[in-house]
């Protein structure tokens, strides 16, 4: 059966433990965005043949994160979707919609 | 060098069903770039969880799409069932396999069908959709609905199929796949389609890899990754060989789906020969906690299930991340040097289902 691994990260940590995975051939299969008390909890999810690993990081509300479209270019959707329903702050997207992915009638309305 | 225009594509136009806004770059026809905007129907759907007790959320999920609606249904039934470490009774995972696999049949010819007429060729579409129509009767005799059936339930499924129900499908299935044999070789061997598909929109295994490309959109290209040997479901008890391609353009989309239809004819064959007797589900008592990803092989590729529970009737998260979500990235790269003209035809070859992206 396919395993699936969870590692906790921390925002300083994030791009270099991507890098790692990009370096092992690993996919980004997604990410995503919970909301804590104070924060938030982020899972960036990379498959390999049929395992997972995802990286776990949790982050207050007003830290910032910085993006890995450099190191996987579809995380650009993924990271413009929790910016624009969670308010997340993540600074260096490669294509940065500001808030406009979503035509939600009101912002940030999963925060 | 030519000068560059932006021409905007969507949200409204007559090959999509739904909206999705691109603006393309040109240099004269030929596309550089392409810019999507999405978002003008989201719904919510994945904050409604936090007022929905876990049990009626089902039929939630089951509304992301109409297409691939049994899916949604079963993935966020399944995802919750592993939390709560329910044991579903074997004949419901295996009913629920086969409804899978009526699912993608119906889903691959109403997409076969928009391909053709977006070509322009609607006859060729009226036989499709034709063909469709017996499989959406086979859901209605077997669940009551023709697009969202409510049979998914956490702890198994609500309706169950005798034999003689099953054989009355087997024999449907067999005088439809005659037919769809001399249906799915016109689009393969008529010259106007081939000319529209063949060589257009290519993308390599690498950039299929790199972009997160899944299902058939990524199989095409010549990667041989399929959900379903993941085990999930009663796909582990059966012969089972995800379908590829290597020759990554428009063409190798239509072959890879064509032959999925009739490799899902083959798998539903198999399922009823081996379906074991007994419940078709179990009462869940209690509520869940804890966390898990379940990931599931619709129609348009991989979906993933993120549900994380509290230990309430009401979950902290449902997430789910669509195929075409994941394709979109992808879908640009293949927009890339094409001619203005086979834009549309080529977002189609993605099987683009907006209803999913908008959950």
């Amino acid at each position: 059966m396919p395993q699936q691994r969870f590692k906790k990260v921390t925002p300083e940590d994030l791009v270099a433990e991507v890098l790692m995975l990009k370096h092992e051939n690993y996919r980004l299969i997604q990410i995503c965005a919970t909301r804590l008390p104070g924060g938030y909890e982020l899972t960036y999810s990379f498959g390999l043949e049929q395992d997972v690993t995802h990286l776990r990081l949790t982050i207050d509300e007003n830290d910032e994160v910085l993006s890995i479209s450099n190191i996987y270019a579809p995380s650009f959707l993924y990271e413009n979707e929790i910016a624009d329903l969670f308010g997340v702050k993540i600074k260096f997207i490669s294509l940065d919609y500001q808030g406009n992915l979503y035509r939600t009638s009101r912002k940030t309305p999963f925060k | 060098m030519s000068t560059r225009s932006i021409v905007p594509f969507g949200p409204q136009h007559p090959v999509l069903p739904e909206p999705i806004h691109l603006d393309l770059v040109l240099e004269d026809e030929k596309v550089v770039e392409a810019i999507p905007s999405i978002g003008f129907v989201h719904r919510g759907l994945e904050k409604l969880v936090e007022k929905k007790d876990f049990n009626d959320y089902v039929y939630v999920a089951e509304r992301i799409c109409g297409i691939c609606s049994f899916m949604h249904g079963m993935g966020y039934c399944e995802a919750v069932e592993r939390i709560m470490e329910v044991e579903v009774p074997e004949r419901a995972v295996w009913l629920r396999s086969i409804w899978c696999e009526l699912s993608r049949i119906h889903s691959h010819l109403l997409w076969l069908g928009l391909l053709a007429d977006a070509l322009g060729f609607e006859s060729l579409f009226m036989h499709t959709w034709r063909m469709r129509e017996k499989i959406l009767d086979m859901f209605e005799y077997s669940t009551g609905g023709r697009v969202i059936f409510s049979v998914n339930k956490i702890g198994g499924v609500r309706r169950d199929m005798d034999s003689a129900m099953l054989d009355d499908f087997l024999r449907i299935l067999d005088g439809m796949s005659a037919e769809l044999k001399e249906l799915t070789d016109t689009f393969l061997g008529d010259k106007a389609v081939a000319g529209r598909l063949s060589g257009v929109g290519f993308l390599t295994k690498e950039q299929a890899h790199d972009l997160g490309a899944v299902g058939p959109f990524m199989r095409s290209s010549g990667i041989l990754r399929d959900t379903r040997t993941t085990g999930y479901g009663a796909y582990r008890h059966i012969d089972f060989e995800p379908i590829v391609s290597t020759a990554g353009d428009s063409y190798a989309r239509t072959d890879v789906r064509i032959r999925e239809i009739f490799q899902s004819i083959g798998l539903i064959r198999q399922f009823a020969a081996k379906i074991p007797e007994g419940d078709i589900n179990v009462t869940v008592k209690g509520f869940p906690q804890g966390e898990h990803f379940m990931r599931v092989e619709q129609p348009r590729g991989e979906a993933v299930y993120y549900v994380k529970a509290n230990g309430t009737k009401f979950l902290d998260r449902v997430r789910v991340r669509t195929p075409t979500f994941a394709n979109l990235p992808a879908m640009l790269e293949t927009l890339k040097g094409c001619q203005l003209a086979d834009v549309p035809v080529l977002i189609l070859t993605i099987d683009p289902c907006i209803s999913c992206t908008e959950r």
